[in-house]
C-alpha cells in the first residue's frame, strides 16, 4: 500500500495540495515578518486569522461574492492589527502575554458569531481554480503550478513583493532601522511608533486574509477553530525562516507539504501513523531555531518597548 | 528638627487592576449581549446561578477551577523567573498521559500505591517537557515562547498517536468503532471524592501547591533567585546568580505544576484519556485559561487561588447562559482574552504610579539629608 504514495497522480497530488496549502501560512507569516522585523511580536496572529476565516465567509455566504468577503475579512484583519498597534505601542503591553489576549478574544468572538449567525457548517462556493492560459496546459508542471485559485497565486507573488519593499525601499530600511536600533531611527526623525503600526496593521490585513484563504478559497467551509493553531506555526516561521520572505516560503513549503502527505496517507488508507509524520515539521523547527538563530541577526529590539530618551 | 512623617500615597491602583479590568471587560461583553439581542441582567444572572446556584454547580466550578490553579501556580513560578511559557496544553497533556499510562500499566495495584506513582509521573513529565524548553532557552538562547508553542503541538501528535493505536481501548478495536480513548482507568486510580458531588481530592491538592508555590517564591533562596533573575537578569548575574540555570528551573517548575494538573484532571474527572486531536479537546484550554488566572491573580499563587475560582465560575456559568439566553458560552472566551489585554494593558498606569512614588521617594530623601540652613 505504500507503494501507492509513489503513483505518479499521488505524488502530482501531493505536491499540488502543497503548495495549495501553504497559502495562509505564507500570508500570515510575511505579515508577522513585517512587524517582527520593526520590534513587535505579535501571537495574536492565530486569533486574526480565525476573525479574518469567520468575516470572509459570512459576507461571501451571504453575498455570493467572495471578492467582497475578501475585502471584509481584510479590513476586520487590519483593525485588530490596529489594536495590537495601540497595544503594544502606545499602551507598551508585555507583546508576548497581549497577544495571548488577542488570540483568546479572536477564538471566543469567532466561535461566538458563528454559532449565533450561521449555526451549522455551511459551505460557500469562493474563489474558483483559475487555470493560467497556456502554462496550465503543461504536463504535470501545468497541474501543480498553474491551475490554483487567485489567493494561492497571490500568496507567492507576495514573496518577491515583501522582498524589494524590504530591501530596496526607503520604507524597508525604516522598518528594519526602527527593529534593530528604534532609539537611533528615532533620532534621525523616524517615528518608531508610526512605523510600528503601520506594520502591526499589515501584519493584521494579512492574517485576517489568510483565514480568508482557507474559509473562501482552499476549504470553503467555517467551522469553530478553524485555524487549529496555524497562526502560532506562522509566528514560528518567521523565526525559522531567519526574518526574510525567502526563508519564510522555505518554512511555509516544508509545513504545508508534511500536511499534504499525511492527507494523502489518510486518503489512501495507509496504515502508517501519521501522527509522526505531523509532529516532524515542529521537531524540525526546533531543530532550526537551535541551530540557525544563533547565525541570522534577530531584530534587536523584538519585543521590547520603546521610551524615548531610555535608548 | 524632627523629621516629618510623610504620609505615603496608599497604592490603590494595585491591587484594583484587575478587578478595573475585569469589569471594562464585562461591560464590553454587556455591549456585545445587547448587540446579540440578549438581556445583559438576565444573561449574567444565568451566569451567576449556572455557577454558584446549587452544591453540585459549586462543585463543578471548583473542579473546573482545578487546572486552571495548578497552570496558574506554575505560570506564576515562569513569568516570576521572567519566562513565558505558552505550552501550559501541552504540558497538561503530557502529564495526562504519563498517569494514563501508569494507571494502565499498574492495573492491580492498590490505591494508596497507584495514585501517587501516577501523580508523581505526571509531575515529571510536564518538568521534562518545560525543561526541554528551559534548556534550549539558557543554553541556545533559543525564544522559549516559539519552543513552548512547537511542545504543545508535539504532545497532541503524541498523545494522538497514543490513543488511537497502543493504548486505545481494546472494546473500541473489538466494535471497530476505533474512537481515540483509552478503557477506563481501574477504580484504585480514581481519587478520592469529597462530598457526594464531583468534588475530587486534586482540588485540595492545587490549593496546597498554590501555597507551596508561595513559599517557594517568598520564603527560600531558590525562589528569591528566580526572582531576582526575573526582575533584572544583570543585576541577578552581578550578584552571582546563575541566570541560565535559574530561568531553566523556572520553566521545569512550571511545566511540572501543569502536568501534575493534567494528571490530576485524568484521575479525578475523566478516568479515562481521549482525543478529538487537538489539545482543546482534553484541556478546555485550561493552559490558556490558567495564563489569564494568573496575571488575574497579579502573578501571586495565592491571588491565583481565588482568581482561578473566579474563571472557573465563568466557565461553568457559560453553559447556563448559553441555555438562558441563548448566547453562546464562546463569549467567555472571548472576555477572557479581553481581561487579559486590559490587565497588561493597564501596566503603564502601574509604572507611571510607581516612577511618581519612586520621585516623591527620593525628594523625601533629599529633603531629610539637606543641610538644616536650607531648610527654614
Amino acid at each position: 500500500m505504500i507503494a501507492d504514495l509513489f503513483a505518479a497522480n499521488v505524488i502530482i497530488g501531493i505536491l499540488t495540495s502543497g503548495i495549495r496549502l501553504a497559502t495562509p501560512y505564507l500570508y500570515a507569516s510575511i505579515g508577522e515578518t513585517f512587524g517582527q522585523l520593526s520590534g513587535v511580536l505579535n501571537l495574536g496572529v492565530d486569533g486574526m486569522m480565525l476573525m479574518g476565516a469567520y468575516a470572509g465567509f459570512y459576507v461571501t455566504f451571504h453575498t455570493g461574492n467572495p471578492w467582497l468577503g475578501l475585502l471584509v475579512a481584510i479590513l476586520v484583519g487590519a483593525l485588530m492589527g490596529l489594536a495590537m498597534a495601540f497595544i503594544s505601542v502606545t499602551l507598551k503591553a508585555e507583546q508576548g502575554i497581549s497577544g495571548i489576549g488577542v488570540y483568546l478574544f479572536g477564538l471566543g468572538m469567532s466561535d461566538l458569531l458563528f454559532q449565533k449567525t450561521l449555526g451549522t457548517v455551511e459551505t460557500v462556493s469562493g474563489f474558483a481554480p483559475l487555470n493560467i492560459p497556456l502554462l496550465s496546459d503543461i504536463p504535470v508542471l501545468g497541474t501543480v503550478f498553474f491551475s490554483h485559485n487567485i489567493l494561492v497565486y497571490g500568496a507567492f507573488l507576495l514573496v518577491p513583493v515583501a522582498w524589494f519593499i524590504l530591501n530596496k525601499t526607503t520604507l524597508g530600511l525604516k522598518i528594519k532601522a526602527v527593529g534593530q536600533n528604534p532609539a537611533a531611527a528615532d533620532a534621525l526623525g523616524v517615528s518608531v511608533a508610526r512605523v510600528r503600526y503601520a506594520t502591526v496593521t499589515l501584519g493584521g490585513a494579512l492574517a485576517g486574509l489568510a483565514g480568508a484563504s482557507l474559509s473562501i478559497a482552499l476549504l470553503n467551509v467555517f467551522q469553530q477553530n478553524l485555524t487549529s493553531g496555524m497562526g502560532f506555526i506562522a509566528v514560528a516561521l518567521v523565526y525559522f525562516g531567519g526574518w526574510t520572505p525567502t526563508g519564510v516560503l522555505l518554512g511555509s513549503l516544508l509545513f504545508s507539504s508534511v500536511n499534504a502527505l499525511q492527507l494523502w496517507v489518510q486518503i489512501l488508507g495507509i496504515p502508517i501513523p501519521s501522527d509522526f509524520a505531523v509532529m516532524m515539521p515542529y521537531v524540525l523547527t526546533i531543530l532550526a531555531l537551535i541551530f540557525a538563530v544563533r547565525k541570522v541577526n534577530q531584530p534587536a529590539s523584538l519585543s521590547k518597548v520603546f521610551e524615548r530618551g531610555e535608548g | 528638627m524632627e523629621p516629618k512623617k510623610r504620609i505615603r500615597p496608599i497604592n490603590w491602583l494595585g491591587p484594583s487592576i484587575p478587578f478595573l479590568a475585569a469589569l471594562a471587560a464585562f461591560v464590553l461583553g454587556a455591549f456585545m449581549l445587547l448587540l446579540l439581542g440578549a438581556n445583559p441582567i438576565e444573561a449574567y444572572a444565568a451566569l451567576i446561578d449556572g455557577a454558584f446556584g446549587s452544591m453540585n454547580s459549586i462543585a463543578d466550578t471548583v473542579v473546573k477551577a482545578t487546572p486552571l490553579l495548578f497552570v496558574g501556580a506554575g505560570i506564576c513560578v515562569a513569568f516570576r523567573g521572567g519566562v513565558i511559557n505558552i505550552g501550559g496544553e501541552g504540558q497538561l497533556v503530557v502529564g495526562a498521559l504519563a498517569a494514563t499510562l501508569a494507571a494502565l500499566t499498574f492495573t492491580t495495584w492498590p490505591a494508596w500505591a497507584l495514585i501517587p506513582v501516577c501523580l508523581l509521573l505526571g509531575f515529571l513529565a510536564g518538568a521534562v517537557w518545560g525543561a526541554i524548553a528551559g534548556f534550549l532557552k539558557a543554553y541556545y538562547n533559543v525564544n522559549e515562547i516559539l519552543t513552548t508553542i512547537m511542545m504543545n503541538q508535539i504532545a497532541v501528535q503524541l498523545m494522538n498517536y497514543l490513543l488511537s493505536g497502543p493504548i486505545m481501548d481494546p472494546v473500541q478495536i473489538e466494535n471497530g468503532s476505533f474512537i481515540p480513548q483509552t478503557a477506563r482507568f481501574p477504580a484504585a486510580a480514581d481519587l478520592p471524592r469529597l462530598v457526594p458531588t464531583r468534588l475530587h481530592l486534586g482540588v485540595l491538592l492545587a490549593v496546597v501547591v498554590a501555597i507551596l508555590v508561595w513559599v517557594l517564591l517568598w520564603r527560600t533562596t531558590l525562589g528569591y533567585r528566580i526572582r531576582a533573575v526575573g526582575l533584572s537578569p544583570a543585576a541577578a548575574r552581578r550578584a552571582g546568580i546563575r541566570v541560565e540555570q535559574y530561568a531553566m528551573l523556572a520553566l521545569l517548575i512550571s511545566g511540572a505544576l501543569a502536568g501534575l494538573g493534567g494528571a490530576v484532571q485524568v484521575l479525578g474527572v475523566n478516568h479515562r484519556m481521549f482525543t478529538d486531536g487537538s489539545a482543546t479537546g482534553f484541556t478546555s484550554s485550561a493552559g490558556f485559561n490558567g495564563i489569564v488566572a494568573a496575571l488575574f491573580g497579579q502573578l501571586h499563587p495565592l491571588g491565583a487561588i481565588p482568581a482561578s475560582g473566579l474563571f472557573g465560575a465563568m466557565l461553568v456559568g457559560a453553559n447556563k447562559m448559553q441555555r438562558v439566553v441563548q448566547v453562546p458560552s464562546a463569549l467567555i472566551t472571548a472576555l477572557n482574552g479581553l481581561v487579559v489585554i486590559f490587565v497588561v494593558s493597564s501596566e503603564i498606569w502601574r509604572r507611571q504610579l510607581a516612577r511618581r512614588q519612586e520621585m516623591g521617594a527620593m525628594r523625601e530623601a533629599a529633603l531629610a539629608t539637606a543641610p538644616a540652613g536650607e531648610m527654614t
